[in-house]
């Protein structure tokens, strides 16, 4: 054996530089978008979420919760309730009144911060905050009940963090993520016959071309969303592929609203295993029955108190989707504790306050 | 073992990458050279690599066994051997006997004094391998996001790297793969179904038709004929393309950009021609 030679040809000095140089424009490139990964399932199974630095960075900045008012006091023992020192107090009224205008004074900055009192209270009536006439405030009465439901009966999707009129309103009047009965929908189909929604970008749908109203069916609807066999074989699953598409339509709502990827609950292999999902999923299913109940028992009945430019295109009234309250984010505002500041919220039966007006409060 | 008449011709010294004369001889019908050597020893250390992480793992169902990379959190570090370790020794040996493979394909080709059209179309597979356990990997910052090696997890794992993205079918470059993954097929079925129809005349006992049958056939089918070479370079035009755009579509996928893939045709809907 003498030394040892070798020799290159010219065209792999070439084509390895060009590979080199093709390996170094694409990690430069890469690099401003520099991603933040979190694996939510066994290694090698690619379940991970996969996040932009610069959006999460975006994200997290624009989460911006008042302060509370003024410090809540603990020592309310004989105090007033608001019951007792205001008129027409028809669901907090068994708070103690300086709870009560603590409350009024932080939904104010939750919801109409530039509009004030003056947005639910008409302040010219001879009666300003006793009256009923503005459909803001009858709206009003009925989202903080709507809260008092979601803390209290909806702990399986809400809890530890609860939630409060900022979780949705996030400082203005109409939550920026609400939803109407899309007109397209009822399109002509002409000749090529039923196009089930589909055929061009559902922005619901995280613009795939999918059913453009997954919200009707599964939302306001009890339709069902699995569509899977449980067997090899066929046996007896009549779902079709368009069903399985409505479905597909509202899992990218899903992950769309809380801006993560189908294996935040799912391990793909085998959507429907309960067994391989990660637990978001069981939030989640909690979560998509909430949802619908909020819509039927809460927002849709709201509909003939709203004023014609706040309802949809086809007169209907808005409704909440997984993005109202999530806005991206796959837990609200970054799962801050929101409620801790606020525990009139929790429920209709806040247990220091008595258990006489939860029954008043239950039934509005 | 029995030798062609022509083989001693070039089963001649030289032509060699690296090492001269070392290995610069056949075993049977086979070139050994430095880079068949090289590709014996990382074959024979990764199967046993694979098989040592089968014997530490759950199952000896050969359709079950798999070699995970390491979890995320390990980051561009070297992984304990039971938590992926293996699986990163498993990725040196498979790129270094794919990559001593393709460079013995390279001092055959120098032997014979053709050219390297067939070293350089196995880059490109090499190169899709690559970009899924190493090159993504680093531009997202883990090796754990390389695929494992097992015959039914690697395909979970297609599965739900797919849905990282909600709905991979929307991928471009994903687009432009499977497209080229068809296209290479259909060109290959009837570049095959035409030659065989040429040599395998309708009559029998007929002489076999030419090449000019061949073209004849097409430009009354469809006004041109690629001819007999352009064919081999269509149909190799298609297949590398099809794997190029299958490594860009994984790499990509991730690095540069992380929500599902319809929404990145937006772009479309917002050209200013109708938005």
């Amino acid at each position: 054996m003498s030394t040892l030679t070798y020799s290159i040809p010219p065209f792999v000095k070439v084509s390895g530089t060009l590979f080199v140089l093709f390996l170094g424009v694409v990690t430069v490139l890469a690099i401003p978008r520099n991603t933040e990964d979190v694996q939510n399932g066994p290694s090698g199974t690619g379940m991970a979420q996969i996040f932009n630095e610069a959006e999460l960075r975006a994200q997290l900045a624009a989460v911006d919760i008042p302060p509370e008012p003024w410090p809540r006091s603990e020592d309310y023992e004989g105090l007033p309730t608001a019951g007792e020192v205001y008129e027409n107090v028809q669901v907090l009224g068994h708070l103690p009144a300086e709870h009560f205008d603590r409350l009024m004074a932080a939904i104010t900055e939750w919801v109409s911060p530039e509009e004030g009192c003056a947005y639910c209270h008409n302040l010219e009536s001879d009666n300003p905050f006793a009256g009923d006439d503005l459909y803001t405030k009858i709206v009003s009465r009925r989202m903080i009940q709507m809260t008092m439901t979601i803390n209290s009966a909806w702990d399986e999707h809400v809890a530890p963090s609860g939630v409060t009129c900022y979780t949705c309103h996030a400082g203005q009047a109409v939550p920026a993520n609400i939803w109407f009965e899309n007109p397209l929908v009822e399109r002509p189909t002409r000749m090529i016959g039923d196009l089930a929604q589909q055929n061009q970008p559902a922005v619901a749908a995280a613009y795939a071309s999918l059913p453009m109203d997954p919200f009707t069916p599964f939302l306001v609807e009890d339709n069902e969303i699995r569509v899977y066999s449980a067997t090899a074989l066929p046996s007896g699953n009549r779902t079709s592929i368009k069903q399985a598409e409505w479905t597909y339509s509202l899992m990218m709502h899903m992950s769309d609203s809380l801006g993560v990827n189908c294996t935040y609950c799912h391990n793909t292999q085998a959507f429907e295993s309960w067994e391989q999902s990660p637990p978001a999923r069981v939030t989640a299913w909690h979560g998509i029955r909430m949802v619908r109940e909020l819509n039927n028992a809460y927002l849709i009945p709201l509909g003939p108190e709203y004023p014609a430019h706040r309802l949809g295109p086809l007169g209907d009234a808005p409704k909440a989707n997984c993005a109202t309250c999530h806005q991206g984010v796959y837990q609200p505002l970054w799962g801050a504790d929101v409620l801790a500041d606020y525990p009139s919220l929790s429920g209709p039966a806040p247990g220091p306050y008595g258990e006489a007006e939860t029954a008043q409060a239950t039934s509005q | 073992m029995a030798m062609l008449s022509f083989e001693r011709k070039y089963r001649v010294r030289g032509g060699t990458l690296v090492g001269g004369d070392l290995f610069d001889f056949w075993f049977g019908p086979f070139y050994v050279g430095f880079f068949g050597v090289t590709t014996i020893f990382f074959t024979f250390l990764g199967t046993a690599l694979i098989l040592w992480d089968a014997a530490l793992g759950p199952t000896w169902n050969v359709w079950l066994i798999s070699v995970d990379p390491p979890p995320l959190e390990y980051g561009l570090s070297f992984a304990p051997l039971r938590e992926g370790g293996i699986w990163q020794l498993v990725t040196i040996c498979a790129i270094g006997a794919f990559v001593s493979w393709a460079l013995r394909q390279v001092e055959i080709a120098r032997k014979l004094g053709i050219g390297l059209h067939v070293p350089i179309a196995f880059s490109f597979a090499i190169f899709a391998y690559v970009s899924l356990v190493v090159i993504r990997p680093v531009l997202l910052g883990a090796w754990g996001h390389g695929f494992p090696y097992g015959i039914w997890s690697h395909l979970d794992w297609v599965s739900n790297v797919g849905y990282q993205y909600l709905h991979f079918h929307y991928n471009p470059a994903h687009m432009l793969a499977v497209t080229f993954f068809f296209t290479t097929t259909l060109a290959l079925s009837l570049h095959g179904s035409l030659v065989l129809s040429a040599v395998n005349p309708a009559k029998k006992g007929d002489t076999v038709k030419t090449p000019e049958h061949e073209d004849t056939f097409f430009r009354d089918l469809i006004g041109y004929s690629v001819g007999t070479l352009g064919i081999h370079r269509l149909g190799l035009f298609l297949a590398l393309n099809a794997g190029f755009w299958s490594a860009i579509c994984i790499i990509i996928s991730g690095p540069f950009w992380s929500r599902g893939w319809p929404e990145w045709w937006t772009w479309w809907l917002n050209l200013p021609v109708w938005s």
